[in-house]
């Protein structure tokens, strides 16, 4: 080694360097080959786990957004809606209505007789018909003594029958119903008195126990009203605090305390606000039960930490050259916060709060405690009418017996993740049309 | 933006003082029925609060699937419009809980039978129908078992295939799916089926009048080494996990048994087939009884109950051919269904 001159032990350590170098070269190549093989599986399966639940929900659930109606002749007989004569509105609502659908089946089937396979004939068309049928009457009642082809919402099981019929599958094999009412079936069919149409039902009527009637929109203003109220209330709430926390308190322990618990309250479950809700709006302030209002109080309490959370790291992010020079030419702390420092921050803070709402719409455990996991019909007017919600109708509608909820249930999800991803969309565009990069 | 924040602040506040404000005016005031307790009610008192909302000048009730402890809870809290009118509850009220009522002055109930319900063991359609008898859902299910040597003495529970209890059962592992604990399907069944099976056992029989609490604990007791698997509240769940694996046996409802007739049916227990029929004259051993309860302060002061109330008990609902019935519900048989729309039509208090 000593013999050699200084630049050829150079050379020769250097080749050194470079065989030893190659040698290893292969198994280098192939630790960075697998090191990014298991990062792109890691992506490949929480793809496909995606993936698989996108594709379960929409396969269950888009037959839901068609519905089978079926055409009935009807016959507005008088001796059956005002048999002495009588148009008042007290008479028309308490009418035998039901009467009308069975005559008008009856003559179209007027084969059929005995009580029990009329009793299934009677079952082809919805529980809703009758009121159909009484609010048509009443809003206009010189209907009575005509004759009308009309057009009703199917049964639940009609409809299962015929969307699988459409398709060409085995649908007599899968449907719960007798030949008897397969033969009828047919035969509407050849007659053209089946139809499939858009389910606007769905979108637009409350929750009922028959599926062919149950709709979200009832849920869906619910959903609305509690987070108007959520918002409206930890929003400012939340930007007020982190200001204060971020740019007025001074720093001490009490301070410490207070952001340390911030961060713990973030990750308390929710069903313990829903117990808190109880205790305090409810039982203390005996605010009504099932609530929007009540809801929107609880949601608000549980997204307030989120909120406070994501609007500090936006104020944190404004560089303070911004409020140094805002101070530097004269103006007061506060005006520079307000002129300056918010603005700047605000497209941060709408987009943890949007974050927040995102994860408050899909909320049902704190619900449950404040009375909101409810059979409600009615759409509330205003955020102190009893309702329920969005995750929560989805939850009950999967709980029900009768098969054509299932369906249901894969839509109403599907409505609510359409929701989920408008929100988060609106949340990326608010951030790339109005960050600033320093 | 500054602007647009400091109105949207001044706005909310605004929002928040008139909620504030309007609160105590909506408390004083519910036009709307309010109902609460067992989720296996459920489904049957919202059909007639549809209904009612439907057919008559009164709101649609709101009902609340709470289960029946958790609602009878909140119905006892008190009187007045802030507590629920009425309470479903898919057992009868306990003493303790009448008690609790008439300590907080709900002291006048009225009680409503409204019909039976089944529970059934089912399979997949695609095995076998099974025939079983309590006693073999006792030794199938039970955490401790006595000793087959008829030694009167108890082991853990051995049997680990259905042909271990009876050599005429399927050569197939013990695997049932059943509701949690919380639920009231589990107390029914753990009383009727297990405690059906348990009583066949002459020394176990003889334990109730001597130590009553070791014979609950004997025959109440569900096993815990995995062939019962409990699979949660959700009954469509446990239907579809049946139809994926067809060697498990299922506990739920009547209802659900009705609604999916198409993929599973329903063991025979006792050599009785869990029909319509068969529960409704009472050969079918493992059904109970359904009620709710009703505050009677309320009737008057809340618009509707009464109605309400004529409506569930009326015959198009309640009835044998009534809708009740088409949804899974087993009527009450004539004499019984009798003295419930009498004690209906008089508001007669309840005595236990």
């Amino acid at each position: 080694m000593s013999e050699e001159s200084p630049s050829n032990s150079a050379l020769r350590s250097s080749v050194e360097t470079r065989k030893r170098v190659e040698a290893s070269l292969g198994a280098r190549y192939r630790r960075e080959n697998r090191f990014r093989f298991f990062g792109l599986l890691a992506v490949l399966v929480s793809v496909s786990f995606v993936a698989f639940f996108f594709v379960s929900i929409i396969s269950q659930g888009y037959t839901a957004f068609t519905q089978t109606y079926i055409q009935v002749d009807v016959y507005f007989d008088p001796d059956v809606v005002s048999p002495d004569g009588s148009r008042a509105p007290d008479v028309l609502s308490q009418v035998n209505y039901s009467r009308l659908i069975k005559d008008g089946l009856g003559s179209m089937f007027p084969e059929v007789s005995g009580r029990k396979p009329k009793q299934l004939l009677n079952r082809l068309v919805s529980n809703g018909a009758i009121y159909e049928l009484r609010d048509r009457v009443m809003a206009e009642p010189d209907i009575i003594g005509s004759r009308e082809s009309l057009w009703f919402l199917a049964d639940d099981e009609i409809d299962a029958w015929f969307k699988q019929y459409s398709r060409g599958d085995d649908a007599d094999g899968a449907a719960r119903l007798g030949d008897a009412q397969i033969g009828w079936l047919r035969q509407l069919v050849a007659q053209g008195r089946l139809e499939q149409r858009f389910n606007t039902v769905f979108f637009t009527s409350g929750d009922s126990r028959d599926p062919e009637m149950a709709g979200i929109w009832a849920a869906a203003k619910g959903s609305f009203f509690m987070l108007v109220v959520c918002m409206s209330i930890a929003f400012p709430l939340g930007v007020a605090a982190s200001i204060y926390l971020e740019e007025f308190a001074p720093r001490n322990r009490w301070v410490d305390l207070i952001e340390v618990n911030i961060n713990n309250l973030a990750a308390v479950p929710s069903i313990v606000f829903g117990l808190l809700g109880l205790a305090v709006f409810i039982n203390f302030l005996s605010l009504p039960r099932s609530a929007p209002l009540v809801g929107g109080l609880v949601l608000a309490l549980m997204t307030l930490p989120t909120i406070i959370i994501a609007s500090r790291s936006a104020i944190t992010a404004v560089p303070p050259s911004i409020r140094e020079a805002a101070l530097g030419i004269g103006a007061s702390p506060v005006q520079a916060v307000v002129h300056h420092v918010l603005p700047l921050a605000m497209p941060g803070m709408l987009t943890g709060a949007i974050l927040g709402i995102a994860r408050a719409l899909g909320e049902t455990a704190p619900l449950l405690m404040i009375g909101m996991v409810a059979f409600i019909v009615e759409a509330p007017q205003t955020p102190l009418d009893p309702s329920s919600a969005l995750p929560v109708q989805i939850y009950l509608w999967a709980d029900s017996p009768e098969r054509a909820f299932a369906e249901r249930t894969a839509a109403a999800i599907m409505v609510l993740l359409a929701f989920l991803l408008v929100m988060n969309a609106t949340a990326v565009w608010l951030r790339s049309k109005y960050e600033r990069r320093w | 933006m500054t602007q647009g924040a400091i109105k949207s602040i001044v706005i909310s506040v605004a929002v928040m003082a008139s909620f504030s404000s309007t609160n105590v005016g909506a408390q004083s005031a519910r036009d709307q029925i309010s109902i609460v307790g067992s989720s296996t009610v459920y489904p049957f008192a919202t059909v007639v609060a549809e209904q009612f909302g439907r057919g008559s000048r009164f709101k649609t009730p709101t009902v609340e699937s709470t289960g029946s402890g958790g609602g009878l809870k909140l119905f006892c809290a008190g009187i007045g419009v802030g507590t629920p009118d009425i309470a479903n509850s898919s057992r009868r009220i306990k003493s303790s809980e009448v008690e609790t009522c008439a300590s907080s002055g709900v002291e006048e109930i009225v009680e409503v039978k409204i019909g039976y319900d089944g529970i059934v063991l089912a399979n997949s359609v695609a095995a076998g129908q099974l025939s079983l008898t309590t006693r073999d859902i006792f030794l199938a299910l039970a955490k401790e078992v006595p000793n087959p040597n008829g030694a009167e003495s108890l082991i853990a529970n051995p049997y680990q295939k259905w042909s271990d209890i009876r050599a005429d059962l399927p050569d197939s592992n013990i695997e049932v799916l059943g509701p949690p604990p919380t639920s009231g399907t589990r107390d029914a069944f753990v009383e009727l089926a297990m405690e059906g099976g348990c009583k066949n056992f002459a020394w176990i029989k003889a334990l109730k009048k001597n130590d009553e609490s070791r014979y609950k604990s004997i025959c109440h007791t569900i096993r815990e080494d995995g062939r019962f698997v409990e699979a949660g509240e959700n009954d469509n769940l446990i239907v579809q996990k049946l139809q994926a694996n067809d060697k498990a046996l299922g506990i739920f409802g009547f209802s659900f048994l009705d609604q999916n007739s198409d993929v599973v049916q329903g063991s025979r227990v006792d050599g009785e087939d869990p029909t319509f029929e068969n529960i409704a004259d009472g050969a079918y051993p493992v059904s109970r009884p359904l009620y709710f309860y009703v505050k009677k302060a309320h009737v008057g002061t809340i618009p509707g109950i009464e109605e309400y109330l004529a409506e569930f008990v009326s015959d198009r609902a309640m009835g044998e051919e009534g809708y009740l019935a088409d949804r899974g519900l087993i009527p009450l048989p004539a004499d019984e269904y009798a003295a419930v729309v009498d004690a209906v039509k008089n508001l007669r208090n309840l005595s236990l």
